[in-house]
C-alpha cells in the first residue's frame, strides 16, 4: 500500500506549479459547495426547521468547516510566503536603518516572518547584534504576534473583511507608534549587561535557493504545525461561545462593556495581560461579546492585550532587559491599545 | 562519534520533539550519537542562530528553527556530515 501511496506523496514536489493550480481550483470548489452542503444536510436530519437546535447544527456543519478550510488555505499559502522571509533575511532586510521608515518595515515584516513566542528572546538578541535599533526592533516584536495570519482570517471568517482589515492597520499601528516611542526613550542602557556586551554581529543572509517544491513543503509543514496546534482552540472556542449565546441574556454585555462605559477599555485591557491564549482561543470568545453588545473598541481592545501582553513572554524577556524597559514596554503598548479602543468606540 | 547538540530555551516543545526525532533516526540508522540538549541562553546565542530550535552537530549548525524533516536528519547522521 505505502509502496503505491508513495510516488503519489512526492508528486506535488516534482510538479508544484501544477500541484498548486489543482489545489488551488479544489480549495475554491470546496468553499463554494459548502453552504449548500451544510444546509441539504442539516434539511436531511430529522430536526425541525428553524428551531435552535437547527441553527447549531447549521452553524457546526458551516462555520466550523469553514474556518478550517480558509484557515489550512491561508496557513499554507503563508507558510510558503514566509520561506522567503527567514528572520536572518528580515534582519538583514532591518540593520543599520535609521529610525521612522525602518518602524514601518519592521510592523510590516512582522506579519509575514515566521515567529513563535518563545523565538522571541534568539530574536530580539539577535537583532540588537547585528545594529538593528532597539525601537525598531520592538516594533517587531510586537506586530508578529499580535499582527498574524491566524488572527486575520479568524477575524475574516467571523466578522468579514472590514474587521480583519480594521485590526490589521490598528495592530500595525499600535507596533509603529510604540516601536518609535520606546525609540525615542533611549532605552539601550536598560538591556541586560551581558547582552549590550555580546559581540557585534554582521547581518548577513544565506542564499536563498529553495525550489518551488521546497516552499510547498514549507507550507505543509505550516498546516501541520498551526492547524493542527490551534483547531481545538477553534473547537472549544466556538463551543464556548455558542454557550453564551444561547444563555446570557441579549445585551448583558453592554452594561459593563458598552461605549458609553469609560472604564471598560482599561479594565478590558488589564484583563488581558495575565490570560494567555493564541488568536485561535481568543476569537471566538470575543465574537460571543459582540453578539452580546459588548462595544467593538473595547474588545479589540481586549484581543489585542491578550495577544500582545503576556505575563510569560515578559518572564522570559526579563532575562535580557531590565525591569524599567520591560516596565516601559508594557505601558507604551497598553496605551497604544488604549488609544486604539477609545478612537474605536468614539468613531464607530 | 557524532557531536549532536540541541539548542533550544523553552522552545514551545518542538526542542523536545527534535531530541527525541534524533534519538530515533540515530537508534533505527545504528549511528552512535552523543546528543546534549543546550537551554542556556548565553550559549544558545553564541552559536548566532535567531530561531529555535536550532542543531549543532561538531560545532557546526546544521539547522535553526523549527522541528528538521526526519529525511533530513537521516542525511545528517548518514551522510558523514562534517
Amino acid at each position: 500500500m505505502s509502496a503505491v501511496l508513495a510516488p503519489l506523496r512526492r508528486w506535488p514536489g516534482q510538479q508544484p506549479l501544477l500541484f498548486l493550480l489543482l489545489a488551488a481550483a479544489a480549495w475554491f470548489g470546496l468553499y463554494q459547495t459548502l453552504m449548500p452542503a451544510a444546509e441539504a444536510l442539516v434539511a436531511a436530519l430529522p430536526v425541525e426547521r428553524d428551531s435552535h437546535l437547527s441553527g447549531a447544527l447549521l452553524f457546526f456543519f458551516y462555520d466550523m468547516p469553514k474556518v478550517l478550510l480558509l484557515l489550512s488555505g491561508i496557513v499554507f499559502v503563508m507558510g510558503m510566503i514566509n520561506s522567503y522571509f527567514t528572520p536572518e533575511r528580515t534582519r538583514a532586510l532591518l540593520a543599520g536603518r535609521t529610525e521612522g521608515a525602518a518602524n514601518v518595515m519592521a510592523a510590516s515584516l512582522g506579519i509575514v516572518t515566521p515567529f513563535c513566542s518563545c523565538s522571541a528572546v534568539p530574536l530580539f538578541i539577535g537583532f540588537v547584534q547585528a545594529g538593528v535599533p532597539l525601537g525598531v526592533t520592538f516594533s517587531f516584536l510586537i506586530s508578529a504576534p499580535m499582527v498574524n495570519e491566524v488572527a486575520l482570517t479568524l477575524l475574516f471568517a467571523m466578522f468579514g473583511w472590514n474587521v480583519a482589515l480594521l485590526y490589521l492597520g490598528l495592530g500595525l499601528s499600535v507596533a509603529i507608534a510604540a516601536g518609535w516611542v520606546i525609540g525615542r526613550l533611549k532605552m539601550e542602557a536598560y538591556l541586560e549587561d551581558w547582552v549590550r556586551d555580546m559581540p557585534h554581529t554582521a547581518a548577513t543572509a544565506g542564499e536563498d535557493r529553495l525550489s518551488l517544491g521546497e516552499r510547498l513543503d514549507s507550507g505543509f509543514a505550516s498546516v501541520r504545525e498551526i492547524v493542527g496546534k490551534v483547531w481545538p482552540y477553534i473547537l472549544g472556542g466556538i463551543a464556548i461561545g455558542a454557550g453564551i449565546h444561547g444563555y446570557v441574556p441579549e445585551d448583558f454585555m453592554a452594561s459593563f462593556m458598552g461605549k458609553d462605559v469609560w472604564w471598560a477599555v482599561p479594565l478590558a485591557v488589564v484583563i488581558g495581560v495575565p490570560m494567555y491564549t493564541n488568536a485561535a482561543g481568543v476569537i471566538p470568545i470575543v465574537q460571543a461579546l459582540l453578539a452580546k453588545g459588548a462595544a467593538l473598541g473595547t474588545v479589540l481592545a481586549f484581543m489585542m492585550s491578550v495577544i500582545a501582553l503576556s505575563l510569560p513572554e515578559m518572564v522570559i524577556l526579563r532575562k535580557v532587559l531590565k525591569m524599567r524597559l520591560i516596565a516601559t514596554f508594557v505601558g507604551v503598548v497598553a496605551t497604544g491599545i488604549l488609544i486604539v479602543g477609545y478612537v474605536f468606540n468614539a468613531v464607530l | 562519534m557524532k557531536e549532536i547538540k540541541v539548542l533550544g530555551t523553552g522552545c514551545c516543545g518542538s526542542c523536545t520533539t527534535t531530541v527525541a526525532l534524533i534519538e530515533q533516526v540515530a537508534q533505527a540508522k545504528g549511528v552512535a550519537v552523543s546528543l546534549q540538549k543546550v537551554e542556556d541562553l548565553r550559549e544558545v546565542m553564541n552559536y548566532g542562530i535567531m530561531s529555535t530550535p536550532g542543531v549543532v552537530i561538531d560545532g557546526k549548525v546544521v539547522h535553526a528553527g523549527g522541528v528538521p524533516s526526519r529525511d533530513k536528519i537521516v542525511q545528517w547522521l548518514t551522510a558523514g556530515h562534517a
